[in-house]
C-alpha cells in the first residue's frame, strides 16, 4: 500500500483553543481505498483534526495535501469541492423529507414546467437514488419513505449513500455505529467495506474499539493532542491500542490492582 | 401509543381528513339551522370574508413551515391598509385620476410591503433574534405606525372606483338577459336587482390566485424544498449548502407580502384605511395554517390545508353573524380549536404526521 501515493496526507497539524493546545503537530495519511481508524480518548483530539480536513476548523500550522495538491481548506464547502465529505453522528437529514429528498438535499434536480419554470424532477431524482443505492447493496422499502420512518441503520446507510452520490472520495464518519442495535452495526460495517474495494477512502471515529477492528486497515491513535501510535491493524491487537489511547502506565497500574 | 398497523393507519387517515369532515359538518349544519345560509350568495359571502385570513394564512404557512411564526400579519395588513388608502387620497388630492391613483397605490403599498418582512427575515436569520420576539416587535411597530400615519382616524374620502372593484364580482347573470362582465347590466329595475345573479367576487378570485401560485412555489420548486428542509433540520440545510439566511428572510418577505396584499384587499372591500383592519387575524391565520395540518415545531404543513382551515373559520364566522350571534363567540372557539390541534400533535404526531 505505500508505494501508491496517499489520497490524503496531513503534516504537523497545530490547533489551539485559546492556550490549550488541542492538536500539537499531527500528521497522518489516508490512501485510496484504505480505511484509516482515529481513535483516542475524550478530548483527545480526533474531532479537532477531522474538523480541520472538512473545513470546519482551520488549522494554525501545518499543511493539507489532497490528491498530491497543498490544498487550503477554507470551508466545508470547500471540503466537499475536493470530495471530502464528513458524515457527524447526528446524520444531518431532514427528518421531514424522503430518501431521495435527502440524497439530493442542497443540490435538487429541476426540470423545466411548460418549457419554463423550474421545478423539481422527482423522477430523476427517485431513479438516480435508486442507482446510488442498489450499487452499495443498501435495501430500503420505498425511497419515498420520510426519514423519520427508516431504522437508524438506514438513515446512517442514507448518508453515506448521499456522500457517495456526490462524488465523495474521503469519506469522514463520525462514531458510525454508536446509535445502532448489532445487526444494523453490521449492515454499516460490511457497507464500509463496500465502499473501500470501490475506492473510497474512509477515517473512521469510534469509541467501540471492536468495529473498529473489523474493517480498519490501520489505526492511528491520538492522545491529548499528540500522535501516539500508528499501527497496522493485523499487527495489533485491542489491548496494545488501549494501552496506547489511555497510556501505557495507566494501563500498568490498572493491572496492578487488579 | 401502541398500535397495530391496521390501527395506525385508520387513526392516520382520520387525522389527515378530520379537519376535512369538520368543514363539511359546520356547513350542514348552519345550512339546517340558520336562514338562508345555503345559498350561491352566503357561500359567496363565506369566500370574500375569508379573504383576509387566506392571505393572512398564505403568508404564515410559508413562516410555520421553517419551524418559526410570524405575529406581525394583523397589524402590518392595518398598516398597509392605511398606507393604500392615503397613498389614493393624497394622489387625488394632487389630482390624479382615481384609476391612475388606485394602480400607484396598489403597486406602491405592496413594494413598501415587503419591508417589515426583510427586518424580520433580517432579525430571524442573520442576527438570530427568536421568530416569536423579532415579529412580536414589529406587532408593536407596524400598529404604532399606523395609527400615527392615520391620526388615530380612519381615512375616508377614497373614490367610488375602489369600492367598485372591491365589492364587484368577475360576472354578473340576470335570467333573459345574460352575463356581463365587472358590471351588472346598465338600467335595471327593482325587481332586476333582486333576481340578478353575481358570480366570482373580484377580491376572492384575485386573492385565491395569488394563493395558488404561492402553492405551486411551496410544493414544486427549489425554494419551497429548502423551505421545509429548514423546517425539518436547520443545522442539515445548513450544511447542505442551502442558502438558509437568504431563504428564511425570503420566508418572512412572503409573509408580509401577503399581510400588506390583505390590507390593500381590506381598502378596496370597505373602501376606508383601517389601522386595526388585521388586528386579531393574526390569531386566525396561525389557527387556519395549525388545524391545516402544519407543526408549530415545523417542517409540516400544506398550503391545500391552510385554505381548508381558513374555510373551517370563514364558515363558522359567516354562520355565526347568520344566527345573529355576536362574532367574538367565534374566538372562543377558534382558541379552542387551536390549542386542541397543537395538543393533537404532541401527544399523537402519528395522527397527522406519518409517511404522507
Amino acid at each position: 500500500m505505500n508505494e501508491r501515493k496517499p489520497l490524503l496526507e496531513v503534516k504537523n497539524i497545530v490547533k489551539r483553543f485559546g492556550g490549550l493546545v488541542a492538536l500539537n503537530r499531527v500528521s497522518m495519511e489516508v490512501y485510496p481505498g484504505e480505511v484509516v481508524g482515529l481513535l483516542g480518548d475524550n478530548g483527545a483530539g480526533k474531532s479537532t483534526l477531522i474538523k480541520i480536513v472538512s473545513g470546519v476548523y482551520r488549522a494554525d500550522e501545518g499543511e493539507i495535501f489532497f490528491d498530491g495538491k497543498e490544498v487550503k481548506i477554507t470551508s466545508p464547502m470547500e471540503a466537499l469541492k475536493l470530495g471530502i465529505e464528513t458524515i457527524y453522528q447526528d446524520l444531518a437529514l431532514a427528518e421531514n423529507l424522503n430518501v431521495y429528498s435527502n440524497i439530493f438535499l442542497g443540490r435538487e434536480k429541476l426540470k423545466k414546467a411548460l418549457g419554463l419554470i423550474p421545478v423539481l424532477d422527482h423522477d430523476y431524482m427517485l431513479q438516480e437514488s435508486h442507482k446510488v443505492l442498489n450499487r452499495l447493496g443498501i435495501e430500503i422499502p420505498s425511497l419515498k419513505n420520510k426519514i423519520k420512518n427508516l431504522s437508524g441503520g438506514q438513515r446512517q446507510s442514507v448518508a453515506i449513500s448521499r456522500s457517495i452520490y456526490w462524488n465523495a472520495r474521503l469519506l469522514i464518519m463520525d462514531e458510525p455505529t454508536a446509535a445502532l442495535g448489532v445487526a444494523e452495526q453490521r449492515k454499516v460495517l460490511n457497507l464500509v467495506r463496500t465502499l473501500s474495494e470501490q475506492g473510497v477512502s474512509i477515517i473512521i471515529i469510534s469509541h467501540q474499539l471492536y468495529d473498529v477492528f473489523q474493517v480498519a486497515h490501520r489505526l492511528v491513535v491520538l492522545r491529548r493532542g499528540e500522535k501516539v501510535g500508528e499501527r497496522l491493524t493485523r499487527e495489533t491487537n485491542p489491548d496494545e491500542i488501549v494501552s496506547l489511547m489511555v497510556g501505557a502506565e495507566l494501563v500498568q497500574e490498572a493491572r496492578g490492582r487488579e | 401509543m401502541v398500535l397495530s398497523e391496521k390501527g395506525r393507519e385508520r387513526l392516520y387517515l382520520l387525522g389527515k381528513s378530520w379537519i376535512f369532515l369538520f368543514l363539511l359538518g359546520e356547513a350542514v349544519i348552519f345550512s339546517f339551522i340558520g336562514t338562508g345560509f345555503f345559498s350561491a350568495k352566503n357561500f359567496q359571502n363565506i369566500l370574500v370574508a375569508s379573504t383576509t385570513i387566506l392571505l393572512l394564512a398564505a403568508g404564515e404557512t410559508f413562516v410555520i413551515i421553517t419551524g418559526g411564526i410570524d405575529l406581525s400579519v394583523g397589524f402590518v395588513m392595518g398598516l398597509f391598509c392605511v398606507i393604500s388608502a392615503k397613498i389614493i387620497v393624497s394622489l387625488q388630492a394632487l389630482g390624479f385620476s382615481p384609476v391612475v391613483s388606485l394602480v400607484v397605490s396598489i403597486a406602491g403599498t405592496l413594494l413598501l410591503g415587503l419591508l417589515p418582512g426583510l427586518l424580520n427575515g433580517v432579525l430571524v436569520a442573520k442576527l438570530r433574534v427568536p421568530p416569536f420576539i423579532a415579529t412580536f416587535g414589529m406587532y408593536g411597530i407596524a400598529y404604532g405606525l399606523s395609527e400615527i400615519l392615520c391620526n388615530n382616524v380612519p381615512i375616508a374620502g377614497l373614490p367610488s372606483l375602489v369600492g367598485f372593484i372591491g365589492n364587484g364580482y368577475l360576472l354578473y347573470y340576470l335570467p333573459g338577459r345574460g352575463f356581463t362582465w365587472f358590471a351588472p347590466p346598465e338600467g335595471l329595475g327593482r325587481g332586476e336587482v333582486r333576481a340578478l345573479l353575481a358570480l366570482f367576487p373580484n377580491v376572492f378570485l384575485f386573492a385565491i390566485l395569488v394563493v395558488l401560485i404561492f402553492a405551486f412555489i411551496l410544493s414544486r420548486t427549489q425554494f419551497g424544498q429548502h423551505v421545509y428542509a429548514i423546517g425539518g433540520n436547520i443545522d442539515a440545510a445548513r450544511r447542505a449548502g442551502i442558502p438558509v439566511e437568504r431563504d428564511l428572510i425570503r420566508v418572512y418577505m412572503i409573509s408580509s407580502f401577503f399581510a400588506a396584499l390583505s390590507g390593500v384587499m381590506y381598502t378596496l372591500r370597505f373602501v376606508t384605511g383601517r389601522a386595526d383592519a388585521g388586528s386579531a387575524r393574526m390569531l386566525d391565520s396561525v389557527v387556519a395554517v395549525v388545524i391545516g395540518g402544519a407543526s408549530l415545531y415545523g417542517g409540516t404543513g400544506n398550503m391545500i390545508g391552510s385554505i381548508i382551515g381558513t374555510l373551517v373559520i370563514g364558515v363558522l364566522e359567516t354562520g355565526m353573524v347568520n344566527l345573529g350571534l355576536p362574532t367574538y363567540n367565534k374566538y372562543v372557539y377558534v382558541g379552542v380549536i387551536l390549542v386542541l390541534a397543537v395538543l393533537i400533535d404532541q401527544f399523537f404526531p402519528e395522527m397527522v404526521r406519518k409517511g404522507e
